[in-house]
């Protein structure tokens, strides 16, 4: 096989059709930045609950003096004899790991701490506060385990799941990845029909020299070979200029724009780029390669 | 070199075969001539040959090569024992001559030493040396059909398959094809030449297979065009 022979193929044959040949690039381009959004948001999803499952707990707020009478469990403030019982039941359910107390005092603190300067804070007192216990679980899931567990105890205000302040974050992630993958599905069947159409010109337009090649004997390989790696071309072009697309995405608006806006959500670092960037060219080139094969086989009869 | 045994060819959706029941046999180094009106299975003959077509039932026997147990991946293996030409002489019009010829060799990978020395060599067999640098454009139709014959039979082929050579030619130039058809010839290359041309069929005395609708009607050895039927 020569290989000048097989490179002046593909020149010719891409300068042939540019129009198509960039369509290609272009299309299969959006395709894959929508793909690799899609992967990078997944990347990102799981990367915030690493670090928030990290911290949410389930917190049991026990009855203060305020509550007598408000809630069905509260007939009295806690007693340290419902406050033991509250414990110990918390200790006994499963997929509870540690179960540390929090008074009204160091509520207070807390509280303090986190208003700082606001004028609402000024008016609360220690005994605003409950006592609580906070649980933290092997698995943040397994909450509705420790609600069932004490909700119904006398001395339980309410349970809390801090997870559930969570979910519509982590919702509307998954709709943005969802909609981004089915945005790339389309695109690359888009790209796959711009790409047949190509090939299919391309075969068209050398239809004398692939004739006469057969005619001689050339090979089904030496044949198909420059229509196949024009697809590649292509192909692989795309998935460059997407991988660009992400990367200076990443690099100037996420790092530069988002960021520093954005300092409660821990954006991913450029590690899952290092198996994206190459996924994104491999699947641009295996696709259009596909995509060149499956146009020969139907207009290039060997 | 070439055996038909009882082949029949009927395409997709036709009633009508092409080819009925047609049994002959070609021997190395011969030069025949087919002829019949269109439509009587001329050029199915030859798809028949080359392979682009399998018969319905039957089979056909080049080279000691049953074509019916020829597996896709040899087959152009197959085709390089076969040099084609066609009334339409078929050049590529962006190459010169030279290339026109190289080109049948670059595309089955031969080493560029080899090519370099057998181009020349068979430019000049046809009678073009010197005019290696033309494009076809500027050649004669006979000198056009040269080039295409030299293509064919620059791989060595043990087969030419003749497709009416002169068709397009006028009959002084048609005969310098038909004498340089006859020289491939005397090197030990079969030749089967399709042709309506009576003149050059009744010149030549060669052995003439006549088709009518599909059967093989005629198998003369040192025969004419026709006899009035």
């Amino acid at each position: 096989m020569r290989v000048q022979y097989v490179l002046q193929e593909i020149g010719q044959g891409l300068r042939r059709n540019l129009t198509m040949v960039i369509a290609v690039i272009v299309s299969t381009a959006v395709a894959l930045v929508m793909l690799g959004s899609g992967l990078l948001m997944w990347q990102q999803t799981l990367h915030m609950q690493d670090y928030w499952y990290g911290k949410v707990e389930v917190s049991v707020f026990m009855c203060n003096q305020e509550d007598v009478g408000k809630y069905t469990n509260c007939q009295t403030a806690i007693t340290d004899l419902q406050k033991q019982s509250i414990h110990d039941t918390l200790v006994k359910t499963p997929h509870v790991q540690t179960v540390t107390f929090e008074d009204q005092q160091q509520a207070f603190q807390h509280y303090q701490q986190m208003q700082a300067g606001s004028p609402i804070s000024q008016d609360v007192t220690p005994n605003d506060m409950q006592d609580s216990f906070r649980v933290k679980l092997d698995n943040p899931a397994n909450a509705t385990v420790v609600e069932g567990a004490v909700s119904g105890l006398p001395g339980v205000q309410s349970v809390q799941d801090e997870q559930q302040l969570l979910r519509p974050l982590f919702t509307f992630i998954h709709i943005a990845e969802y909609t981004a993958v089915s945005v790339a599905t389309i695109m690359l069947v888009l790209a796959f029909l711009l790409i047949f159409n190509t090939v299919r010109l391309s075969a068209f337009s050398r239809r004398r020299e692939t004739g006469i090649m057969r005619l001689v004997g050339a090979s089904n390989f030496y044949i198909q070979m420059p229509f196949l790696l024009e697809g590649a071309v292509a192909g692989l072009s795309g998935g460059v200029v997407a991988s660009v697309i992400l990367v200076g995405v990443k690099a100037f608006f996420i790092n530069h724009v988002v960021a520093p806006h954005l300092t409660s959500v821990q954006f991913i670092g450029w590690g899952p780029f290092v198996w994206i960037v190459p996924s994104l060219l491999i699947v641009g080139v295996l696709m259009s390669v596909l995509a060149s094969a499956f146009t020969l086989r139907k207009y290039l009869r060997v | 070199m070439i055996r038909f045994e009882n082949v029949s060819k009927t395409y997709p959706n036709q009633v009508r075969p092409a080819l009925q029941e047609m049994s002959l046999e070609i021997e190395r180094g011969e030069f025949v001539f087919v002829i019949g009106s269109s439509g009587s299975g001329k050029s199915t003959f030859m798809r028949l040959i080359l392979r682009e077509e399998r018969p319905s039932t039957g089979r056909v026997v080049v080279a000691g090569k049953d074509l019916n147990r020829l597996s896709n991946w040899k087959l152009p293996q197959h085709r390089r024992l076969i040099g084609t030409v066609f009334q339409d002489f078929r050049l590529l019009p962006n190459k010169t001559v030279y290339q026109n010829v190289a080109f049948a060799l670059e595309v089955i990978g031969r080493p560029k030493g080899q090519i370099v020395k057998v181009v020349p060599e068979v430019l000049e067999l046809v009678g073009l040396a010197g005019k290696e640098d033309r494009m076809p454009n500027e050649l004669s139709g006979g000198e056009q059909q040269r080039v295409a014959v030299a293509r064919a039979f620059v791989n060595r082929p043990m087969i030419l398959i003749a497709d009416e050579p002169t068709g397009n030619l006028d009959p002084e130039t048609s005969v310098g094809i038909m004498k340089l058809l006859d020289r491939i010839n005397r090197t030990g290359t079969t030749v089967v030449m399709v042709t309506h041309d009576q003149a050059i069929v009744n010149q030549m005395r060669k052995r003439v297979l006549e088709l009518d609708q599909g059967t093989l009607v005629r198998d003369q050895a040192r025969g004419v065009y026709g006899y009035v039927r």
